[in-house]
C-alpha cells in the first residue's frame, strides 16, 4: 500500500496565501511532497484552495499536474509505488491522516478524468452507480429523481433523456464526458477535480463544459488542471503554476496572466516554453 | 531460384501457399467427414439417427442407428465438467487478477497453465487409478466409471482454457473504469463485482465456451472412465458413452463402407457442427467484450 509519512508539523498558517480569505479554504494543501519509486513528481507545494471558486492549474506536460490533483482525492493509492509526504486538509481534516476513511474522502472529493470513461452500461446505470454503491438512495422514484437531476446539472438531460437505457459508449466523445460529470455530480460531492477534461474534445464539446463549469462553482469547489493557457484564464479564479513539481506562483488568475510574479511563469504563459 | 527468393514477391507467395495450404486440408477434412457422414442417412433418416433411442450397431438385427444416447452422454459429461469448472475457474480468474500479489501471480499462472500441457491420458491413468475407486467407495457403486468420473476430469481439463483467458479478460478491462468506481466513492471489492466483473463478463463467457469446447472433444479420458454403456444417462453415477468416445472405441470394429462406419461419420459431422458453434458463439462475445473495454 501508500506508505505514507506525515511529518508536516508546519502551523497551517505557513500555508496561508494573502489574496485567499482564511473562512473560505475548503482545501489547504501543505509542504506536499509525491515520489514514484524514487523519482520525486511534487517538491514541497503548499496551496490553498477556495470553497466555490475555479483553481486551475497549470504547467507543461509531466510537471506534476496529475500527480498534485490526484493527491487530493487519494487516487495515487492504487499505483504501488506512489509514497507521499505532507498534508491535505480538507475543511481542516488532514486526508493522509491516520485513521482516515479514504472511501470516505473519495466520496466528498468527486473526479473527471482526462479520457472520458463512462461505464459500460447504460446511461441511466452510469449515473446510478455512485448512488447505489453509496446507499444515497431508499425509493426507486427517488432515484430517478436524482438521476434527472444530475443530468440536468451536467446540461445532458435533454440530448440523452430518450436513450437513458442505450449504452453509454454511444454517446459523442463530449456527451461522455458530461455524462462523466453527471455520474460525479449524483453523488453530491463537496469538491470535482478535472484533470485535463477538455483535452480530448473538440471546441464545441470544450465550450460546452467550460460553461458548465461556470455553472457548477456555484454549488461545487472546483480544482481544474490544463495544460490549454486559454481554458485556464477563461474559467478559473485562481491558477497555480507548476514547473518540475514545484510551485512556481499562485495568485489570482487576472494577476497570473497580466502581471506574473515570476519570469518562469511569464514565459510559460506568453508561450516562450513549454 | 535464389533471385526468386531475394525480391519481397517470393516471400509473399510463399506464405501465400501456407495460408492456402491450410485452408485446402481443412476443406479437405470437412469434405471427407460429411461425404462419409451424410451417407448413414441412407440406412435412416436424419430424425431416427439423431433422437433414435438405442445405439445396437452390432449383433442386432436388425441394428439400431440412434444416437441420443450419444448425445446426451457428451452433454451429460459436459455439464458436469462445467458445473465444476466455471465456478472453480471463474474464481481463480478473478483471485489472480484482483487479489493475489503479483508474486503469487508469477506462480500461480504458469502452473495454471502447466495442468493444460499435461496428456490427457495421464488425467485418463489418474482417473482409471484413483479417482474411480474412489467415486466408488464414496457412493457405493458397483463399479466408479461413471458421468461424474468423467465430469471432474474434463472440469480439470477445462480448468486451465477458463483460467487463463479469464484472467487476461479481467486484467485487460482498463484502469480508466476501475478510477472512475473508486473515484465515486466505491470499494475495492465493489469495483471488482460491479464493474469490472460486468465489463469482463462477455469475455469471461468466450472463456467458458472455449472451455466447453475443449471438454465436448475430449476423447481420451471419457474412453478410459466413462464406463461406456450406451444408454440414455439418468444420474450422474451412471456410466455413459460420449460421441468422441464412441468414435474412438468403435472406429476399429466397423468394417468400411458399412452403415456404422457411416454412422460414426455422423457422429463426427454432430460434433464438428457443435464445435463449430461453440467457436462462432465464443467469437462473437469475444467481439462483444473487445467493444466494450475499447481495444
Ligand atoms: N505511475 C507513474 N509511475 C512513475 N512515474 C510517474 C507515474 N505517473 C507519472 N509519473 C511521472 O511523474 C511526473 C509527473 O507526471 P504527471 O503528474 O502525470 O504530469 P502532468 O499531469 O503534469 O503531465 C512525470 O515525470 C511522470 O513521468
Ligand atoms: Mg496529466
Amino acid at each position: 500500500m501508500v506508505d505514507i509519512i506525515t511529518s508536516c508539523q508546519l502551523p497551517v498558517a505557513s500555508c496561508q496565501s494573502s489574496f485567499i480569505s482564511q473562512k473560505e479554504i475548503k482545501i489547504s494543501i501543505c509542504s506536499l511532497n509525491i515520489w514514484y519509486t524514487d523519482t520525486q513528481a511534487i517538491e514541497d507545494v503548499s496551496l490553498d484552495i477556495e470553497k466555490n471558486k475555479v483553481t486551475a492549474i497549470i504547467g507543461p506536460s509531466g510537471c506534476g499536474k496529475s500527480t498534485l490533483i490526484r493527491a487530493m482525492n487519494r487516487m495515487n493509492d492504487i499505483i504501488p509505488s506512489v509514497k507521499v509526504k505532507g498534508e491535505i486538509l480538507l475543511d481542516g481534516e488532514n486526508i493522509y491522516g491516520e485513521d482516515i476513511d479514504v472511501v470516505g474522502i473519495r466520496r466528498r472529493i468527486g473526479m473527471v478524468f482526462q479520457r472520458p470513461n463512462p461505464f459500460p452500461k447504460s446511461v441511466f446505470e452510469n449515473v446510478a452507480y455512485g448512488l447505489k454503491i453509496n446507499g444515497l438512495i431508499k425509493k426507486k422514484e427517488e432515484l430517478i429523481e436524482k438521476i434527472e437531476q444530475a443530468l440536468k446539472d451536467a446540461a445532458l438531460w435533454s440530448e440523452v433523456k430518450d436513450r437513458l437505457g442505450d449504452s453509454a459508449l454511444d454517446l459523442s466523445g463530449g456527451q461522455q464526458q458530461r455524462l462523466c460529470i453527471a455520474r460525479a455530480l449524483a453523488i453530491e460531492p463537496e469538491v470535482i477535480l478535472f484533470d485535463e477534461p477538455c483535452s480530448s474534445l473538440d471546441p464545441t464539446a470544450t465550450a460546452k463544459i467550460e460553461e458548465l463549469i461556470q455553472e457548477l462553482k456555484k454549488k461545487y469547489t472546483i480544482v481544474i488542471v490544463t495544460h490549454n493557457m486559454q481554458q485556464a484564464a477563461r474559467i478559473s479564479d485562481f491558477s497555480a503554476f507548476l514547473l518540475l513539481g514545484k510551485l512556481i506562483e499562485f495568485n489570482r488568475t487576472d494577476k497570473i496572466f497580466t502581471h506574473p510574479e515570476d519570469k518562469r511563469t511569464e514565459n510559460y504563459i506568453t508561450g516562450r516554453f513549454g | 531460384m535464389k533471385k526468386f527468393f531475394r525480391r519481397g514477391k517470393g516471400i509473399e507467395f510463399l506464405f501465400l501457399f501456407f495460408a492456402l495450404a491450410s485452408v485446402f486440408f481443412l476443406a479437405g477434412i470437412v469434405v471427407v467427414l460429411f461425404s462419409s457422414g451424410l451417407l448413414i442417412l441412407r440406412t435412416v433418416t436424419l430424425r431416427e439417427f439423431i433422437l433414435g433411442r438405442y445405439w445396437h450397431p452390432l449383433f442386432y438385427e436388425p441394428p439400431a442407428y440412434g444416437i441420443l444416447p450419444i448425445i446426451l452422454g457428451s452433454f451429460w459429461v459436459t455439464l458436469g465438467a462445467m458445473c465444476i469448472a466455471i465456478p472453480l475457474g471463474v474464481g481463480a480468474a478473478v483471485y489472480i487478477a484482483e487479489v493475489a500479489s503479483p508474486q503469487l501471480k508469477e506462480i500461480l499462472k504458469p502452473v495454471i497453465e502447466l495442468l493444460g500441457a499435461i496428456p490427457s491420458v495421464v488425467y485418463g491413468f489418474f482417473g482409471v487409478v484413483a479417482l474411480a475407486p474412489f467415486i466408488m467407495r464414496l457412493f457405493d457403486l458397483p463399479i466408479g466409471f461413471t458421468a461424474l468420473t468423467a465430469s471432474i476430469l474434463l472440469g480439470l481439463m477445462a480448468l486451465p482454457t477458463i483460467v487463463t483467458i479469464s484472467e487476461d479478460v479481467i486484467s485487460s478491462v482498463p484502469v480508466l473504469y476501475r478510477e472512475a468506481s473508486y473515484a465515486l466513492g466505491a470499494t475495492k471489492l465493489e469495483t471488482a463485482a460491479k464493474v469490472v466483473f460486468p465489463a469482463a463478463f462477455p469475455g469471461i463467457v468466450t472463456a467458458i465456451i472455449l472451455g466447453m469446447g475443449r471438454a465436448i472433444g475430449e476423447t481420451m479420458v471419457v474412453m478410459m472412465v466413462a464406463g461406456g454403456s450406451a444408454i440414455i444417462p439418468r444420474s450422474f453415477l451412471q456410466p455413459v458413452r460420449a460421441m468422441t468416445a464412441t468414435i474412438g472405441l468403435e472406429m476399429g470394429e466397423a468394417a468400411s463402407g458399412s452403415p456404422h462406419m457411416h454412422a460414426l461419420f455422423g457422429i463426427g459431422c454432430v460434433l464438428f457442427v457443435l464445435t463449430l458453434l461453440f467457436s462462432i458463439a465464443a467469437e462473437r462475445f469475444s467481439i462483444r467484450f473487445r467493444r466494450q473495454v475499447g481495444i
